[in-house]
């Protein structure tokens, strides 16, 4: 596992006096789609936020191409080339599609400080290419805040990639969109990761977008981890179908 | 102090507490539910008063007559309330956050002006309260029975509310829409009817708070100004939608007042401190303290998300140079063409233009609303001032120094404030901006105290007004174009950004505080230049460029032309200014006026001046389309 | 149902009314008069009677000059901005030949000084401090009313006479009542060196918490007790002083609070006894007040206030500087104003040439309650004139212009 991108190991996590997630270890590695998968409340959030730096572990070790990163603040990860969705689209909406893109890239050449030079004149192309990959370069100039919700999913997935990240961490990014559009967003993401080389971990609820797209699978329960293997290996574990009573197919 | 002195000034303290709990337990009702800053909720006190007193008159000196008339003049001030909500308020819940701010505003106006008409200048002293009119010997001392009363009516509606909030299905749908609007309108919740019984309730305690200080305050139209600023307070250091929290706030600013005056003064180190004109102050320094300790006040919790019913803000449109250019040729003409009293108006509407832009920038594109904005403007006023009065430095000197010292004070006070967010955020700025007007207005050696400072005259070579005005327009006209231009930078368009969505500014590495911070500075340096040339074109300064007035002005001039428009802030100043003065020149009851004008306005555009006024040209070229 | 279009047209109607109303006759003379009418009320309503009946009874008898005037009256918001500007415009538009009014110290020093720089009279009407005439006193600006230090010596000879030993002291935080506890302590103790302040209590104006401020002064045990309050403060401090019992034993002397501005609100709850300054209106039987009290009484259906004989008289002020100056000339009217005499509802006052305060005296006396109405009983009136610094003492004050 020399290679892995992402390298979690005995991450503990409690919540007063619950245990949120447990020792758990996995590892990414470049060009793989790693799905983390649970009931509700089965810790993959909190396991999320340790990883991103919005909450800090209680134990473990978290290394980003073998750079430890506990403690660092979100921003300060995201610098390490780490790019990330939200479970509810976090965009700004006053801007359009093409400044969101071109805000990151900004942010990423360090050049946001300026007072004076005027916003948006630079990184037009890298914005355009992006925006191409994503299928959203025909609304760049539309506002967000008017977007319908898969292509803000869209313009969020350009802006994680603006930074040219190692690691993409999406968290449910299929909620709330239609069936066929989830599976959509998520082939592109594939394709994507596997083009440029990028470590994708995603948690998400539909299971036919983890079984058809995720190359890898852990599955936690109650803060542990109770499984983890191809999809095939994952279906057939019967500590998996216990916790999803067989709610999977 | 002695033992017996400290449990009757506690005493004291708890007694002052009880109204003041339960205007504040009516305002942090409202707010939480409707997110209005009900400005207006302080003529609802003053009417209280009013009220009670015209009924005691009215209903005969008994106890019965007492008590009926207490209760009926909160009922009333409840009815006033409903009528506010229906008839103003309800139109307006969709528009952008904290317009509903200028609404309450114009009724405070409106009721002030009323109750001028109705009971007259004269204050009104009410009697006391039948059967509790003498005192109780308390170690000693004597203490008002009436206030003993008091002290135990604040808990008992403390439980009241408390019992209607958890035992009641009312209480139930309150609690809910504090914690998140939307949900309340998604459990099938008749949004309307809620929100007329929770301006209800409100008000009720607001009447209530005020019908029971009648024996211990005169009826006056100072009171509405007097209590709202300390109910805001109460609120937010209780934490927002607390009510237990905002009566622990009341014990404690109650308390803290009543020891500060039972100390009076001491002499420590051979430096006499008066506590007694710590009073002036004492309950901004504990809300600075509180909030700086805990963000969201003793018992709040982190604020749900706060545009909730507003549509999300529509983008910036970039300034045209062509009708820029337009509007600076037309601004240049006007002294050749106007006499000289409109130039001297348009050095007063350009001064209050930089003012408002620059608090636009911090409130709009910013996302950081400030209700203490004249701190800079008034800084910058009083830095001007005293560079060249005290220091001796040339006028011209003193005017371009003046907004780096307004900068420095943004220093020190932003770094503090970008670490909240929303009303707690604009709270600690009104703090600031308290704790600078009570300096300011106690210094009598260095800043002339409460006078202010005179005789700061521009150079002879600035001395003609139209010059002057020149001078104001380029400096004001200046600092505007500055900061529209830094609005479309990037590091304008990252504020924007993190108002939009702080998770994702900082999830794309940008840091967000240090980008408020620096917007703080920069827009407290401009308010303390528009506070500089104000101050040289009047000749004198006084604490009244930092008072709560001067920011409240501020807000109400961004408000009205429109805070999601660029230009909107000008327009607001120069509407608001012109207005007022010819409404004030012209009309008796200019201030009913001013509010009727205000309330049209509130109606008929509710995206501000600026903000309607374009959407009616929209309509207009899609109908001839 | 209102419709927008409604509102709209409306407003139109409205804002054009507001903004476009009749324009005056241009031949009088007019005087331009500024005030902060809507922030203090209660005393300028009286006030600006007294500027009506004052201008009607000068029309009446053929103007000045032989010319009518014209009172021009604009709100100052009691702010010095807004007051500076207000001022602006009744120079430059309204063409006024000078300027009369304000009430706060604050604003009344802010025109006193755009005064200066521009070079006009003004007579300040109400302000009280001290400082407009002596420390920042110029050589426009005059000052009618009778002032904190004025008013403050008044009360000294029985203050003295009394020999209490302990002082406690309480004013509102602002120029007044700072600068009336200053005159107090330095005149009495100039009288009577073993005094000693045993308390001082500064509550800000408009929001005493008269409860604790009455228990802490007695807590410091005074005898007697020195009071700038006024208005709604007073009000409540009497009412909670009484109720604790300081004023027992203890004599009190508050400052204005004869005046019936203030008086008449406290109803029969007036404080017995204590040693004002003040305006006992009906008992006043001199022949010119009472030709002021009998044509004011006519014209409003109202008694007078202290308000009502501050703006009659300034207006008076304004005409006999301008028929003495015999022209509207500033340097002629300024001329005429230094030394000018004339007689008031109080007699004759003359507005000396060493500092531009007038001689305006005041009524002191000690309150007492007949009818469930408070009034002075056993008043003096003490003319202006005595209750003065020396000549030198004011020079070394004022600034050399």
């Amino acid at each position: 596992m020399s290679d892995a991108v992402l390298q979690v190991e005995g991450l503990h996590k409690a919540f007063g006096g619950v245990q949120a997630v447990a020792d758990v270890s996995f590892a990414v590695s470049a060009g793989e789609m790693l799905a983390l998968i649970g009931p509700n409340g089965a810790g993959k959030s909190t396991c999320f936020n340790m990883l991103n730096g919005q909450l800090a572990p209680d134990l473990g070790i978290v290394r980003l191409s073998g750079r430890d990163i506990v403690g660092l603040r979100p921003r300060a990860i995201w610098r390490l080339g780490v790019g990330r969705t939200f479970q509810i689209t976090a965009t700004f909406a006053s801007l359009s599609v093409r400044e969101n893109v071109q805000m990151a890239l900004y942010s990423y050449a360090g050049k946001l400080r300026s007072m004076l030079s005027r916003f948006g004149a630079a990184f037009r192309p890298e914005a355009d290419a992006l925006l191409t990959q994503v299928g959203m370069l025909d609304q760049a100039e539309r506002t967000c805040g008017v977007l319908a919700y898969g292509d803000l999913k869209r313009v969020e997935l350009a802006m994680a990639l603006a930074n040219d990240p190692r690691l993409l961490l999406m968290d449910e990014p299929t909620a709330g969109m239609a069936p066929r559009e989830r599976v959509e967003l998520m082939e592109l993401t594939a394709t994507l990761a596997r083009q440029r080389n990028i470590a994708v971990l995603f948690t998400e609820h539909d299971m036919d977008v983890v079984f058809s797209q995720a190359d890898r699978i852990i599955v936690l329960d109650r803060g542990q981890l109770i499984a983890g293997g191809t999809p095939a290996e994952v279906r057939a574990n019967p500590n998996v179908r216990a916790v999803y009573l067989g709610s999977m197919h | 102090m002695t033992f017996s002195s400290i449990i009757i000034q506690l005493l004291n303290g708890l007694a002052a507490a009880s109204s003041l709990f339960l205007v504040s337990a009516g305002l942090s009702l409202i707010f939480g539910v409707t997110r209005i800053v009900n400005f207006a909720h302080g003529s609802l006190y003053m009417l209280g008063l009013y009220g009670a007193y015209s009924l005691i008159e009215a209903l005969g000196r008994t106890p019965i007559g007492f008590w009926s008339a207490v209760i009926l003049a909160a009922l009333a001030v409840g009815l006033v309330g409903i009528v506010i909500e229906v008839l103003i308020l309800r139109r307006i819940y969709r528009a952008p956050e904290l317009f509903q701010l200028l609404a309450t505003f114009a009724v405070v106006l409106v009721i002030k002006d009323i109750a001028l008409f109705t009971w007259g200048a004269e204050d009104l002293v009410g009697p006391r309260a039948p059967g509790l009119s003498m005192a109780v010997e308390i170690l000693g001392k004597c203490i008002p029975a009436y206030d003993l009363l008091l002290i135990a009516i604040g808990p008992v509606v403390l439980g009241a509310v408390w019992l209607l909030l958890t035992r009641t299905r009312w209480g139930a749908l309150v609690r809910a829409a504090t914690q998140d609007r939307e949900m309340v309108g998604a459990l099938g919740v008749d949004q309307a009817k809620l929100f007329t019984s929770v301006f209800f309730v409100g008000s009720v305690l607001a009447g209530l708070g005020g019908a029971l200080q009648i024996p211990r305050e005169p009826a006056n139209l100072e009171l509405d100004l007097a209590i709202i600023a300390d109910a805001f307070v109460i609120t937010v250091v209780g934490g927002l939608g607390s009510i237990t929290g905002a009566f622990l706030a009341a014990v404690i600013i109650g308390v803290a007042k009543a020891f500060c005056i039972g100390i009076g003064t001491v002499t420590w180190f051979g430096f006499e401190i008066s506590f007694s004109k710590l009073t002036l102050v004492v309950e901004f320094l504990i809300m600075a303290i509180v909030l700086v300790a805990r963000p969201y006040g003793l018992l709040g919790k982190p604020q749900a998300v706060q545009r909730i019913a507003a549509d999300p803000v529509p983008p910036l449109t970039a300034p045209s140079w062509k009708v820029a250019l337009v509007w600076v040729v037309l601004l240049l003409g006007v002294p050749l063409v106007a006499d000289r009293y409109i130039t001297i108006m348009l050095t007063d509407i350009v001064c209050f233009a930089l003012f408002a832009v620059s608090l636009h920038f911090i409130m709009g594109p910013a996302g950081m609303v400030s209700f203490g904005h004249a701190a800079y403007f008034g800084l910058g006023a009083y830095a001007g001032g005293l560079l060249f009065k005290r220091a001796g430095l040339p006028m011209e000197a003193a005017l371009l120094l003046a907004p780096l010292c307004a900068g420095a004070f943004a220093v020190v006070y932003g770094w503090f404030c970008v670490r909240l967010s929303g009303v707690y955020l604009a709270m600690l700025t009104l703090a600031f901006a308290q704790i600078s007007w009570s300096i300011v207005f106690q210094w009598d050696s260095f800043t002339g105290g409460s006078n202010g400072v005179f005789g700061i005259w521009p150079s002879a070579w600035l001395a003609d007004k139209t010059t002057y005005y020149y001078l104001a327009l380029a400096c004001c006209g200046t600092g505007i174009a500055l900061l529209w231009r830094v609005l479309f930078s990037p590091f304008g368009a990252a504020l924007r950004a993190g108002r939009d969505s702080p998770l994702r500014a900082e999830a794309i590495g940008i840091d967000l505080r240090g980008f408020q911070w620096a917007a703080f500075v920069l827009v407290g340096a401009l308010a303390g230049l528009a506070g500089s040339v104000y101050a040289f074109s009047k000749g004198s300064i006084s604490p009244s460029t930092i008072s709560i007035g001067q920011s409240t002005d501020g807000l109400i001039m961004v408000l009205l032309g429109g805070v999601e428009t660029l230009t909107g802030p000008v327009v607001g100043a120069a509407v608001y200014t012109w207005v007022r003065d010819a409404v004030a020149r012209h009309t008796e009851f200019w201030r009913a006026v001013m509010g009727c004008i205000i309330l049209l306005i509130v109606l008929l555009f509710p995206q501000g001046l600026v903000g309607g006024l374009k959407a009616l040209f929209l309509r207009w070229k899609e109908q001839r389309a | 149902m209102l419709t927008r279009n409604n509102l709209l047209a409306g407003t139109a109607a409205l804002v054009a009314l507001a903004l476009f109303g009749p324009a005056g006759a241009q031949t009088p003379i007019k005087i331009g008069e500024l005030n902060s009418y809507k922030v203090f009320p209660a005393f300028l309503e009286p006030y600006k009677k007294g500027i009506e009946l004052a201008v009607e009874e000068v029309n009446a008898a053929g103007g000045v000059l032989g010319r009518k005037i014209e009172v021009i009256s604009r709100d100052d918001n009691g702010n010095p901005g807004d007051a500076v500007r207000v001022a602006e415009e009744l120079l430059s538009r309204e063409q006024v030949s000078f300027l009369i009014g304000t009430f706060p110290s604050n604003v009344g020093l802010a025109v006193a000084d755009f005064a200066k720089q521009r070079k006009v009279l003004f007579i300040a009407a109400e302000p009280l401090t001290d400082k407009i005439v002596w420390d920042s006193g110029n050589a426009y600006t005059f000052r009618l009313r009778t002032s904190t230090y004025m008013q403050t010596a008044m009360l000294i000879p029985d203050a003295v006479k009394l020999k209490k030993k302990r002082w406690a002291i309480v004013y509102p935080n602002y120029e007044y009542g700072q600068s009336a506890t200053a005159a107090f302590k330095k005149l009495l103790k100039e009288k009577q060196p073993d005094v000693e302040f045993v308390a001082e209590q500064a509550p800000p104006l408009g929001k005493i918490d008269a409860g604790a401020v009455a228990q802490a002064l007695a807590d410091a045990k005074p005898d007697a007790i020195f009071s700038s309050l006024f208005g709604a403060d007073l009000a409540k401090f009497v009412r909670e002083g009484q109720t604790r019992g300081l004023f027992k034993g203890v004599e009190v002397f508050n400052l204005l609070a004869g005046e019936p501005e203030y008086l008449d609100p406290l109803k029969e709850e007036a404080p017995e006894g204590w040693y004002v300054t003040g305006y006992p209106w009906s008992e006043i039987k001199t022949p010119e007040h009472t030709k002021f009290l009998t044509a004011y009484q006519a014209k409003f259906k109202d008694y007078p206030r202290l308000g009502s004989v501050v703006g009659y008289s300034t207006v008076m002020s304004a005409v006999e500087a301008i028929k003495k100056a015999g022209s509207l000339d500033q340097d002629k009217l300024i001329a005429a104003a230094s030394g000018l005499k004339l007689m008031t509802p109080f007699g004759m006052v003359e507005y000396r040439p060493i500092d531009h305060q007038s001689t305006m005296g005041a009524y002191v006396g000690r309150i007492a309650v007949k009818d469930g109405k408070g009034y002075m009983k056993g008043w003096r009136f003490v003319d202006g004139k005595d209750a003065l610094p020396s000549d030198a003492e004011v020079l070394k004050m004022r600034p050399k212009n």
